[in-house]
């Protein structure tokens, strides 16, 4: 039976997305990688195809219809977007390409403008790649120093010693929201209440909460913020940066060329107020309108609802997967965690797992998934992971366990 | 089944007994890679007599493709010249990219890797070891192997 999960109708919704009906052989399509990137829904097809067919122009520049409709349509998306994220008005949401573009941004535009020697710059050990390796870059130029807050065993943030950590020295927190490798929630609100006690700012990496958690910007009083749409039912090289107006301001571009500029000389120009000073170059304008259809969708079904859905699958999965025999990475409490499930099964090593999973059409990720940091942290190369998302039903969770069986078969 | 392709006896075998995979005191030549894609990581040692490979050995961990394809290919390798290592790391990358019909004379179990072909991200697991080992043959003449990359 699929029915309700949590507060969602998974057998209506699964209807919506036509890629559920891919079959792999004989057997149905079993997606369980959505923290890598989301299946779409045909309402996010539709808007983006819509664009093309009747409203396609450069925004911002064509004086004419279309130029017109293409504009209102993009500027329209960014509207949703910070009503979706609680922003306090469209001109704090920056379209990027994503977390990636984001993160890149605020070390770029904010840091090597404000870091210097003698700063630190404090991340964690569960980041993805994205919020680490732009800090290092960033670190070198500036000569700040790069500080990690450590990890518990069960996979949370070790903040016993915080203190030591987040000091007058601190200049920056970057974030994650929630781990893509260990599926771990980070206590955001505390962690932005002790960074402005030392008056550090806080950019948080949104990419795999924001499809799963209703977010309020100004409630978590977070400085910077950044989403992917592509895992959040939007099309690909859709996301943003939500900022606050006068960190934004404060920030230098990143991308010099058309579109951000008040004024060109020939020794300076001059910028563009906030957002458009960072959106050099033509936007993917039609990607992005695709993504406001993607929140259209998400509040149509209600933050809260998805956040039920993912809660209880991950509890159902947690659980069996555990019962199975499978050796789980990160916290085993759903109520403090997301729904991507990094786990080993017995001594089979993830790739081959993965090809075997994929015989039976289910669909997981195997590697270290862009965090190798946490991958030393638990002494292992890589993991096997399992993700969840609205579309995802308990059956499938099975056919994920009941798979198990045959890697062991082969393996053990 | 298509599965069965792949995961043949043979690698089977070689995934758990792997031969030759220890430590190499006497080795002149040594390289470690990883495969960025998943982090399996491998070491391949040579120890020379003259232009001939002696003695070949690997350390690591990882798949049971790339585990398999390291312990065939030392045992494939042992014993021949430098330049016909060489040769059939050639013939194996070859085989793996679908090019050269395999010469079971030649590649001997190494054969058995020819499913992995239908499964083109599984490749670079297949041809890690080989990779190794011509870097470190690569590196003869240099002072001590070839450090890893940093990234």
């Amino acid at each position: 039976m699929t029915g309700h999960i949590g507060g969602l109708d998974v057998e209506k919704i699964r209807k919506d997305f036509p890629i559920l009906a891919r079959t792999v052989g004989d057997r149905p399509m079993i997606y369980l990688d959505s923290a890598a990137t989301s299946q779409k829904p045909q309402q996010v097809i539709d808007a983006e195809s819509d664009f093309y067919a009747h409203h396609n122009a450069n925004a911002h520049r064509g004086l004419y219809m279309l130029g017109e409709e293409a504009t209102e349509l993009f500027e329209g998306a960014r509207g949703k977007l910070a009503r979706f994220f609680g922003a306090p008005g469209p001109e704090t949401i920056v379209f990027t390409r994503g977390v990636t573009e984001s993160l890149n941004l605020v070390s770029q535009g904010w840091g090597r403008k404000f870091l210097h020697e003698g700063d630190e710059i404090l991340i964690t050990e569960m980041e993805h790649h994205s919020n680490i390796v732009p800090w290092q870059m960033t670190a070198a130029v500036t000569g700040a120093t790069l500080r990690y807050i450590p990890l518990t065993d069960d996979g949370q943030l070790d903040l016993s010693d915080l203190g030591s950590l987040l000091t007058e020295r601190t200049k920056i927190l970057s974030v994650t929201g929630m781990s893509n490798a260990l599926g771990t929630i980070t206590p955001l609100k505390q962690l932005v209440e002790s960074a402005h006690a030392v008056d550090a700012i806080v950019s948080v990496d949104a990419a795999q909460l924001a499809p799963h958690h209703r977010i309020d910007v100004q409630e978590l009083d977070v400085d910077l913020l950044g989403f992917s749409g592509h895992k959040m039912l939007g099309p690909t090289a859709s996301g943003g940066l939500y900022g606050k107006a006068e960190v934004l301001d404060a920030m230098d571009p990143m991308l010099g060329g058309g579109e951000m500029i008040h004024e060109v000389f020939h020794d300076h120009s001059t910028f563009k107020p906030i957002p458009y000073k960072f959106e050099g170059g033509t936007m993917p304008i039609a990607q992005e309108v695709g993504l406001g259809a993607a929140v259209d969708y998400l509040d149509a079904l209600g933050m809260e609802a998805v956040r039920a859905h993912e809660e209880e699958i991950t509890r159902y999965a947690l659980d069996r997967l555990i019962d199975a025999g499978a050796t789980v990475f990160g916290p085993k409490d759903a109520s403090i965690r997301g729904g991507a499930v990094s786990f080993w099964y017995k001594d089979v090593h993830p790739h081959d797992l993965a090809t075997i999973l994929n015989e039976e059409g289910v669909a997981i990720r195997a590697g270290h998934h862009c965090a190798q940091l946490v991958m030393r942290r638990f002494d292992t190369p890589a993991t096997a992971r399992a993700s969840f998302y609205i579309y995802n039903t308990k059956e499938e969770v099975d056919v994920l366990v009941e798979s198990l069986a045959k890697a062991e078969a082969i393996f053990i | 089944m298509a599965l069965d392709d792949m995961y043949k006896e043979v690698i089977l075998d070689h995934y758990k007994n792997p031969r030759n995979k220890h430590d190499l005191p006497e080795a002149e030549l040594s390289c470690t890679r990883n495969n960025p894609l998943c982090g399996d990581e491998i070491t391949v040692f040579v120890h020379e007599d003259g232009d001939t490979i002696a003695l070949v050995a690997f350390m690591g961990a990882g798949c049971s493709i790339s585990q398999s394809s390291a312990s065939m290919m030392t045992e494939a390798v042992s014993g021949k010249k430098i330049d016909q290592a060489k040769a059939l790391a050639a013939e194996f990358r070859g085989m793996m990219a679908g090019e050269v019909e395999p010469d079971e004379d030649g590649l001997g179990d190494l054969v058995a890797l020819k499913g992995v072909v239908k499964y083109p991200i599984r490749i670079k697991c297949a041809v890690l070891a080989w990779d190794v080992l011509q870097e470190a043959l690569d590196s003869a003449g240099t002072a001590s192997g070839s450090a890893p990359h940093s990234v």
